[in-house]
């Protein structure tokens, strides 16, 4: 492949790819991370060899593509133009979906998607529910992008935004744009890209850096690298963009190890820009150099962390450093560094294509734009979610996400990770984006969205986050490692039902002075799991203090486990399944939980047959004591 | 002039020929160089009501101490750099519209800055700090105590007398350029280790075998032996082990093999502990 000379030789190969797909079939098979685990590789292996063998090879094109979003229908297909979904793959459907849909455009039945709620068969992938309310247009490229493939990127009109930069603008029109388009930062903190390109871009010197942050580590949260690993060039074309706005020549891409499709396919992509001129010395013909480093994080949830991600570029340890000046004046190398979150790169070429007014009006009146959620936990349709800003959270758990499982009631939602906070039922309504969240006691984050229902812990999910900070914390200054320290300490007496009256004090007392005093904002994050549970659920703390009873039956130490006698069939399978025998009891004979044996392990409680439902949790009082008293 | 890293200056400096392949020479150093007059500019700022004048590149910090204002801080010390890791030093600033708390040996003065070193904010979360700091070292200065009426700590114990301030690594590190010490370890599990290799070949030498990171230490935790013969105690010696009393177990090991203190209340006291 030649260099691509100009923006005409860029447009003259993307007519050259499109007429070369026309008229074609296009399979796009979910081929991610998340798809693998379910065996999409398979899937994809068995494609190739079929279309191959029913000499389909001229007619049709596969994509191996990354997650389309609803990861739990994953292996998952969609078939254009028809637009046809096909859901729940596995290698011996394929023979027939060549056949019937890729040769002859007839549609599966069975292996459509089944709308639990009617039992409808949906054919068209915009007309799942799941995807109905979303607006991906972001995200959604992924259905249309091999993932290895260059050409597909720029048969969608890829890397037109930057070949309309570097021929058309300036450096301060790039940044007028993004700064008119108000596009906030995805990564957490929400700050205006558009601000922080200008400062980057004013600050003296000639040696700047611009920098992908895909360090993405909260639990729960895979949306950066669902972008990264499905549609690699979108990010990579945003930085150049960035790049060239602030004039930067030097590009870093800082992705965890952790991620190794993710860095496979940046490294790919990185390649075919080479070959295609993108990226190196004189891109497109303008006179611009720009070079892009992938840099794999070792990791770290810390390094996260703007400065302490450069620390980790720079080779040091990963740690942050006070930030009264700012990395957009002295990062890496003590040089101006422009540091953006994956997806806010990804949004950086839709806007120079379609103009900051079309972006601005997507959202709200302070977040614009859309954000992609990972929505998990405890609801029906688990995945990445792409909604317009301000959309309520009701919306997005109950239209999108199916509501919670099982006809449980629902509890909270967690957003933002560790740094986030807990939302409970009453602020349902809220319209999700940067400024409201903060203020609920929560924040944004980098998108994860945990879902919680009636069986939750609220203190046990404080104590969930305070135990992942206290190992992720890089420990350097007091408040946080001895702050977090100490609020495990408590927590987990409180869950061993050993707290004290004063402990919500302490609790509270401690979060307040690691918000304001930690180092970076890892630390000063960190109380909010505890201090927004304590916010909203402080009955929970109290009923865990004073009356030593955990309300979810969770926390092992308050609860015991108890076998009803109305409801025991004596069917055996919960006394043959103990693993410390201490249920007694024969075949007719009602069967009794030994307590002083019984180690809390929950097994019974799982065995238990779903229409007996005999074992029970009880916290806070005795079990019952026995009918009678079991035989041995 | 001291937020710099003065070692790691020296440092980049043969890392930056990797680099200089994407950017010219002459750029470089216009940035590295800061105009004269920008350092001599005098700087007046306001603290606790007082008008205080100072250097334009002074931190909050060092313009208290230099009108004689106490600021509380345990990691900062005059020859190293600032590492902002006690939050001791927190003080309340107004800047535009808001007042927020900072690290004032890290943040730089500017003109008509106001700061509050003792504001109400910043006195409720010092003694929460210094009660964080009593649960690992419990023989914090007497009058810093009193001064923000901390009896005992509210928090459990946590004693491992080390308090992490990287006093001792910084000196290591800036001052005596051996890297002898360094950090091991993240979080809650973080401690200082000793490079055992090196320390063996430097620490008799340095400072005529006095140890001048013993002379930075604010803890006295630093015991004198065992840095200069390396560490001796247990069986088995890994490449990095901690300088430092880590667990109940092992304070006792260095308390017993340690003879001359630097502090000899901190034995005292331990032994009336015990």
């Amino acid at each position: 492949m030649p260099r691509l000379k100009s923006a005409a030789d860029l447009e003259k190969l993307r007519q050259e790819i499109l007429s070369r797909i026309n008229g074609k079939r296009i399979i796009s098979v979910t081929n991610g991370t998340d798809g693998r685990t379910r065996g999409s590789k398979e899937v994809v292996q068995a494609l190739i060899q079929e279309i191959e063998s029913q000499g389909l090879k001229e007619k049709v094109q596969l994509r191996s593509t990354g997650c389309h979003g609803f990861c739990e229908t994953e292996p998952a297909a969609l078939i254009f133009p028809e637009e046809i979904c096909y859901v729940g793959l596995k290698p011996e459907d394929v023979p027939e979906i060549v056949s019937e849909t890729l040769s002859e455009g007839k549609v599966i039945e069975r292996l459509l998607y089944q709308y639990p709620a009617t039992g409808q068969n949906i054919a068209k992938e915009s007309e799942i529910p799941f995807y109905q309310p979303q607006s991906r247009i972001v995200l959604g490229n992924n259905r249309f992008v091999d993932m290895e493939s260059i050409e597909d990127y720029i048969a969608l009109g890829g890397y037109s935004a930057l070949a309309k930069v570097l021929s058309e603008m300036s450096s301060e029109e790039v940044i007028d744009i993004v700064r008119g388009s108000n596009l906030r930062g995805r990564g957490g903190a929400g700050f205006t890209a558009g601000v922080k390109w200008d400062t980057t871009h004013n600050a003296p010197g000639d040696e700047k850096y611009v920098i992908v942050n895909a360090d993405e580590g909260d639990p729960g949260a895979y949306m950066d690298r669902s972008l990264l690993e499905g549609n690699p060039h979108s990010v990579l074309e945003g930085l150049i963009i960035g790049a060239y706005a602030i004039g930067s020549h030097q590009g870093y891409v800082y992705v965890r190890q952790e991620y190794p499709l993710a860095v496979e396919n940046v490294s790919i992509a990185l390649k075919q820009m080479r070959e295609y001129g993108l990226v190196g010395e004189n891109i497109l013909g303008s006179g611009f150099d720009f070079n892009i480093t992938v840099h794999r994080g070792a990791g770290a949830f810390v390094s996260g962390e703007s400065s302490a991600l450069m620390a980790s570029i720079e080779g040091r340890v990963g740690e942050p450093r006070p930030k009264y000046i700012r990395t957009a004046v002295s990062g890496i190398r003590e040089k101006p560094s422009n540091l953006n979150n994956v997806e806010t790169w990804a949004n950086v070429p839709l806007i120079l294509n379609k103009g900051d007014d079309w972006f601005s009006k997507i959202g709200t009146e302070g977040s614009k734009g859309t954000k992609i959620f990972s929505l998990v936990g405890k609801v029906n349709n688990t995945g990445l979610v792409e909604v317009p800003m301000g959309m309520t959270l009701r919306e997005i758990i109950y239209k999108i996400g199916g509501g919670i499982p099982g006809g449980k009631k629902f509890k909270a939602v967690q957003t933002g990770g560790p740094s986030g906070g807990v939302i409970p039922e009453s602020l349902l309504d809220l319209h999700v984006d940067f400024d409201e969240l903060s203020r609920a006691g929560s924040m944004m984050g980098s998108g994860g969205m945990i879902v919680m229902d009636e069986d939750t812990c609220m203190v046990d999910v404080a104590k969930y986050f305070v135990d992942f900070l206290c190992f992720e914390s890089c420990g350097k200054c007091i408040p946080c490692r001895e702050g977090l320290y100490q609020m495990r300490v408590i927590l987990n007496r409180i869950c061993q039902g050993e707290g004290m009256e004063v402990d919500i004090e302490l609790l509270t007392v401690l979060g307040e002075m690691m918000r304001e005093c930690s180092l970076c904002a890892l630390g000063q994050t960190a109380s909010n799991p505890v201090l927004s549970s304590i916010k909203y659920f402080r009955d929970e703390y109290e009923a865990h203090i004073a009356e030593k009873r955990c309300p979810a039956c969770v926390c092992k130490p308050l609860t015991t486990y108890y076998i009803d006698p109305e409801k025991c069939m004596a069917c055996m399978i919960c006394l043959r399944s103990c693993p410390v025998e201490a249920i007694s009891g024969g075949k007719g004979e009602m069967h009794v939980i030994n307590q002083e044996k019984c180690t809390k392990c929950g097994t019974c409680f799982e065995m238990c047959p779903d229409r007996f439902s005999a074992v029970v949790k009880i916290s806070g009082r005795e079990a019952p004591a026995p009918l009678k008293t079991p035989a041995g | 002039m001291r937020r710099t890293d003065k070692g790691k200056t020296t440092n980049r400096t043969d890392k930056k020929t990797e680099y200089s392949e994407t950017v010219s020479s002459e750029s470089e150093i216009q940035v590295a160089e800061a105009t004269p007059s920008e350092i001599a500019a005098d700087v007046n700022i306001n603290i606790n009501g007082k008008n205080v004048k100072a250097k334009s590149g002074m931190t909050v910090l060092e313009a208290a101490r230099s009108a004689d204002i106490f600021i509380p801080a345990l990691c900062y010390h005059e020859e190293l750099s600032s590492y902002g890791a006690c939050r001791l030093c927190m003080v309340e600033i107004v800047s535009g519209r808001r007042s927020r708390l900072v690290a004032s040996c890290l943040y730089p003065v500017e003109e008509g800055l106001e700061v509050q070193t003792e504001s109400e904010r910043v006195v409720k979360h010092r003694k929460v700090i210094l009660e964080l700091i009593l649960t690992r070292w419990p023989w914090v200065d007497k009058n810093l105590l009193e001064r923000y009426d901390v009896q005992e700590s509210r928090f459990v114990e946590n004693t491992n007398f080390c308090i992490l301030c990287g006093l001792c690594v910084r000196y290591c590190n800036e001052v005596k350029k051996a890297n002898v010490l360094g950090y091991i370890g993240r979080g809650t599990e973080r401690q200082i280790v000793i490079y055992a290799e090196e320390a063996l070949k430097v620490c008799p030498t340095c400072d005529g075998g006095a140890m001048g990171c013993r002379s930075v230490c604010p803890t006295g935790i630093i015991p004198n032996e065992f840095a200069q013969t390396g560490p001796r105690f247990g069986k088995k010696v890994p490449l990095a082990y901690p300088a430092r009393a880590y667990e109940e177990n092992n304070v006792r090991d260095v308390l017993y093999m340690v003879g001359d203190w630097r502090m000899p209340w901190v034995q005292k006291s331990h032994t009336e502990r015990k």
